[in-house]
Order: structure tokens, then C-alpha cells, then sequence
């Protein structure tokens, strides 16, 4: 593993997510080998690396929708290794998915009432009227127009185009007010004003929380993460801020046949630089 | 704020229900009422939690034989013995759902099956079913002093118990849980991921529909006063999934109009086409499937929504 440790700078905010030695095998395959890897609260933290190189098992593994091989997840100090995934959410690390998860059939606003009626401790109570969750409607409706969502409140979320559904699950997600938000390709399948939109809104609700994702568009991963791991082959290739990333030949050569002009754009001279060509390395 | 909304057709169903026996063989509408019931109470799973249960007849035949036992046996009053049969369905239903829905998809509807073929042995060997026989001669017995054997007084008691079952079912698909179970039909993962532990709604879930299933079964043998094992045979589970497709999956009302359908069918066909009732009802599923698969109720409400939608724009 030629991951790099973090240096431990004290100016460095406490760690809010630390894996050890974290592993996944399938049936012999070693989709996730060691990974240590360190989320730093208040952070925006990328996840990237080429195809297969296990991101989305990580995020799995952390989310604890899969059990760790070997390894230990510790979150705000505590254990979740052996924790079950609704436990995990409920500590505050909610993830999204790599394809949008909203439900389909339901209204826009009743999607985002799903997450947020958890919090009433009703959802048991089938005798209950459903009229009991109106009380959460100007909640769901103050978090729609944090998406720019208001005007669709009553649509049925599948007739959603496709960018507008990210929208929704971000407010889904942001409506159990989540201390860690794990976004899986947020702006995965997006034309241009789409990701930009995304990318604001990443930004604006990163305040108060932690944020990791897995990123393909490197313009967003320069635009607004703080800190970025490379994995390849399920290891930790390299780690820091983008532009010590994007120097590294390492990372430059796990992208195969990516020169380093395609995959990173020039240099770009602010963290919020949009000089970088929006190239996508293709999932 | 705690009512729920009286629909149009809920009152005009309602309605029909008191003056039907005027024109009606109450026994056909009390039969019907009883399926009706019964896929109500599987549509719960499939339609609003999204399981598919292949073996909902014993949860049926279960309390079909509880209640035609506790009757005739131990001689317990009416009530008594529909409140045996429901708790003894649920409770067959709390371990039938504890294990069924650890797998998903087809794995738990052959989980279910396999766990209700199995009951359907244990009430075939079993001494008190008088297996092949069936329970013969279930007294109906009475109620608050009312006798039951009247066609007409045991009517209006499955009417009621029918009613009060179904507002039940409507208040769950509203009730914050039922919103939980419309989430997890439509993408279990995202629920889990939002903290709720979905075995546990789908557990509740399964309880509560095997519980009225179990209803239906109980009043079943207080209509015809003798259980059979034609009421925890497979066939029964596929029925009544034949009745909740025809009638619209996921529909409120649906279950009901399949059932009634279903069962006149067999009532009038009977008569006429005799063994081929069978090969009829498998050319309506076929169609049903290939045709319109939102079923009757379904198909309709599209339609509406189409109607509507063109009106306006």
C-alpha cells in the first residue's frame, strides 16, 4: 500500500469517520485491500479512482450495507464495525445510492416526509391517521425550496427529470439533518447546468456537516472537496488536496491512457477554479 | 383531525351491502365478503409492501379450522371463536413472517409456500380436521342473543366484521407506518438507509395480514359451518393472488371487485362448464396478465387520470 498517512497537523479538524486496515473479499476477489482512511469533520472529502477500483464496496462497507472482511469503521469515536446499516443512519451517517433512490411513486413532498416522519416515533402506528404527518409538511417544504424543489411538491417523483431527482434525494438526505453525508456520484449521468446546480447545492449544505463522495467529474472534485483519496485496485493510492493529488505520477498512471492534461485540466490556481475542463473520467 | 375521509365509494359500498340481500342470496355475498376479506388482507403485502406470500391459505385454513374447533368442541361462544381463529392466524403469521422475510423476492414467496404446505400437511394428518372429511357441522351459535343460524342476522355480522376489517386496512395504508411500507415497495435500501429497521415493518406488515386473513377464514366457517382442507391448499393461495391481480394490485378496492368476480364465476360457471371452471380461470389470469395488468380497478383509475389530465391540458 503506498498510501500516505495524513501528516497529523493541528490545525487538521478531529476525525468524524477512521477506517483500519479496512478489507472485503468476495469469494476469493479482494475488492477493498487496507484501507485507511481518514474523514476530517467539516470536510468535503472525495473518494475517486478508476473503475473497479472498490468505491462504491467502501461505501458500502462504511454504510454497513456490507460486512467488513477484516477491519475496524470507527464513527465519532465509536465502533460500527458490526453495526446494522439503519443503526448507522441513525447515528447520523447517511449515505445515497450510485443510481438516484427516490421513491418513485410517491409525491416529491412524501418523499422527503419518509425520512423526516422518522423523527415523530409514529411510524409504527398503523392506527394512526395519515393526516398525524401533516405536521411535517412546512419542514418538507422549507427543505424542497433548499433544492428548488417548492413548485414540484405534489408531483409524483418518477415524472422528475433526472437531475431533479439527485435534488430530491439530496433533500431526502438532508431532512434527517445528517452530521456525515455519503453522496455516491451525485453528479453522475448530469448535463452541464445540472452538475453545476448540484455542485452549488453540495457546497451550500456542506456547511455544519462532513461530506463524502465519490466523484467522477473532476471539475467538481476541484471545485468544492477539501480533500481527496485516490483508491485503485481497492488500496489507498494517494491523499490530499487536489492539486498535491493531481501532481502525484501515480495517480496520473493509475488512469490509464488518461494523459494528465485530459484527467486534471491545467492547474487550476484556485480551489474553486471552473477553468478546468469538465472532463469526466467515464465510469 | 383523526378522521379518516369517507370516499364516494366507500358509502355506496357500504350501501349496497344493506339492501343487497333483498335481491341477493346472502350466502353468495357472505361468501364473496369473506374472499373479498381475504384479498384485502394479502394485498396489504403485495400491493402496499411489495411481498409476494404464495401461502396465504394457510393463515386461511388455519383459523378456518381454530374457529370451526373452538365452536363445535370446546363450544365457546361465536366470538369467541372468531377471535380464536385471528389471533391463532396471526400467531402462525408471526413465525410463517419471521422467517419468510429474512429472503427477498421470489425466495420469500417460496418461503412462504413451503412453510404453508407444510401447515397443509400438519391439518391433514391432523386428528381434529377430520382430514379428507373436513369439520362438519360448525354451529353458527349467537350473538348478543341474536341467532345466528338466520341467513339474514349472520349476514349483517359479516357485513360488519367485513367493514370494520377493511377500514382497518384503509387506516394502515394511510397510517404513518403504511407510508414506511409504500417506501419500502418502492426502494427498500433507501429506507434502511434512512434508519428504519425495515425487517420489522415487514414483520408488523405480515402479522397484520395474516391476522385478517385469518378473519376471512373464521367467518368463512360460520357462513358454511365446516372448514375444509380446500381452504389451506395452494390452490387457495394462488386464488387469491389471481383475485388481487384481476382486481388491481396496490388499489384500494381492487381485491374487492377480483373477489367478487372470481367467486360469482365459479359460482355461475359451476353449474354450467362444470371441471373447466379451472382452465377458465387460468385463461383469465393469462389475459389479465397479457392484457391489463393493473387490473380491473387499476385500469380504471388510469383511465380517469387520463381523462383528467387531457381535460386540463
Amino acid at each position: 500500500m503506498q498510501g500516505q498517512p495524513l501528516p497529523g497537523d493541528a490545525h487538521d479538524p478531529p476525525p468524524i469517520l477512521e477506517t483500519r486496515g479496512l478489507v472485503k473479499e468476495f469469494r476469493g476477489f479482494i475488492a477493498v485491500n487496507g484501507v485507511d482512511l481518514t474523514v476530517r469533520r467539516g470536510h468535503i472529502h472525495a473518494l475517486i479512482g478508476p473503475n473497479g477500483a472498490g468505491k462504491t464496496t467502501c461505501f458500502n462497507l462504511l454504510t454497513k450495507f456490507l460486512e467488513p472482511t477484516r477491519g475496524t469503521i470507527r464513527f465519532k469515536g465509536e465502533d460500527i464495525t458490526r453495526a446494522a446499516p439503519q443503526a448507522v443512519a441513525r447515528r447520523g451517517m447517511v449515505r445515497s445510492f450510485q443510481i438516484s433512490s427516490v421513491f418513485p411513486h410517491l409525491s416529491v413532498r412524501d418523499n422527503v416526509r419518509v425520512a423526516l416522519q422518522r423523527e415523530l416515533g409514529t411510524s409504527f402506528h398503523f392506527w394512526k391517521s395519515g393526516r398525524t404527518l401533516d405536521s411535517l409538511d412546512a419542514r418538507a417544504m422549507e427543505l424542497l425550496e433548499s433544492v428548488g424543489l417548492e413548485k414540484f411538491a405534489t408531483m409524483v417523483a418518477v415524472e422528475l427529470p433526472y437531475g431533479r431527482k439527485r435534488a430530491l434525494e439530496l433533500a431526502t438526505t438532508l431532512a434527517l439533518d445528517p452530521e456525515l453525508m455519503l453522496l455516491d456520484e451525485p453528479t453522475q449521468g448530469m448535463g452541464h447546468e445540472d452538475v453545476d446546480r448540484v455542485m452549488e447545492l453540495i457546497k451550500q449544505v456542506s456547511a455544519n456537516r462532513t461530506i463524502l463522495m465519490v466523484e467522477h467529474n473532476m471539475k467538481v472534485v476541484a471545485g468544492i472537496c477539501d480533500r481527496i483519496t485516490v483508491l485503485a485496485r481497492g488500496a489507498v493510492l494517494a491523499e490530499g488536496d487536489y492539486a498535491t493529488v493531481s501532481a502525484n505520477p501515480a495517480v496520473i498512471e493509475a488512469y490509464m491512457g488518461a494523459e494528465s492534461e485530459d484527467l486534471f485540466g491545467e492547474e487550476p490556481t484556485q480551489a474553486t477554479s471552473t477553468r478546468v475542463p469538465a472532463t469526466e473520467v467515464v465510469s | 383531525m383523526m378522521r379518516t375521509k369517507l370516499s364516494w365509494p366507500s358509502v355506496a359500498g357500504v350501501a349496497l351491502l344493506l339492501v343487497a340481500p333483498a335481491v341477493v342470496y346472502p350466502v353468495l355475498v357472505m361468501k364473496v365478503l369473506c374472499f373479498a376479506l381475504f384479498a384485502c388482507a394479502f394485498n396489504l403485502l403485495l400491493g402496499f409492501t411489495g411481498l409476494l406470500s404464495f401461502g396465504h391459505a394457510a393463515f386461511l385454513g388455519t383459523a378456518a379450522y381454530l374457529t370451526g374447533h373452538a365452536l363445535k368442541v370446546w363450544e365457546v361462544p361465536t366470538l369467541v371463536g372468531l377471535i380464536l381463529g385471528t389471533v391463532g392466524a396471526a400467531a402462525l403469521g408471526w413465525v410463517i413472517g419471521s422467517l419468510a422475510i429474512r429472503r427477498q423476492g421470489i425466495y420469500f414467496a417460496m418461503v412462504t409456500l413451503a412453510l404453508a404446505q407444510l401447515v397443509f400437511f400438519v391439518l391433514m394428518q391432523a386428528p381434529f380436521t377430520h382430514g379428507d372429511d373436513g369439520l362438519q357441522g360448525v354451529p353458527r351459535g349467537t350473538l348478543f342473543g341474536i341467532d345466528l343460524t338466520n341467513d339474514y342476522a349472520l349476514y349483517y355480522l359479516v357485513v360488519a366484521l367485513f367493514v370494520g376489517a377493511f377500514w382497518l386496512i384503509r387506516r394502515t395504508i394511510d397510517s404513518p407506518f403504511g407510508q414506511i411500507l409504500k417506501a419500502i415497495r418502492e426502494n427498500e435500501p433507501r429506507v434502511v438507509s434512512l434508519g428504519y429497521d425495515v425487517a420489522r415493518y415487514k414483520l408488523i406488515a405480515f402479522v397484520l395480514s395474516a391476522a385478517l386473513a385469518g378473519l376471512a377464514g373464521a367467518t368463512k366457517t360460520l357462513v358454511f359451518n365446516f372448514a375444509t382442507l380446500g381452504d389451506a391448499h395452494w390452490h387457495m393461495s394462488g386464488e387469491v393472488v389471481l383475485m388481487t391481480l384481476l382486481g388491481g394490485m396496490g388499489t384500494v378496492f381492487g381485491p374487492v371487485v377480483g373477489a367478487a368476480l372470481i367467486v360469482t364465476l365459479q359460482n355461475e360457471l359451476a353449474v354450467v362448464a362444470g371441471s373447466l371452471v379451472t382452465v377458465i380461470m387460468g385463461a383469465i389470469f393469462v389475459v389479465c396478465v397479457l392484457a391489463f395488468r393493473r387490473g380491473i380497478v387499476g385500469e380504471g383509475i388510469a383511465l380517469y387520470r387520463r381523462m383528467i389530465g387531457e381535460k386540463v391540458g
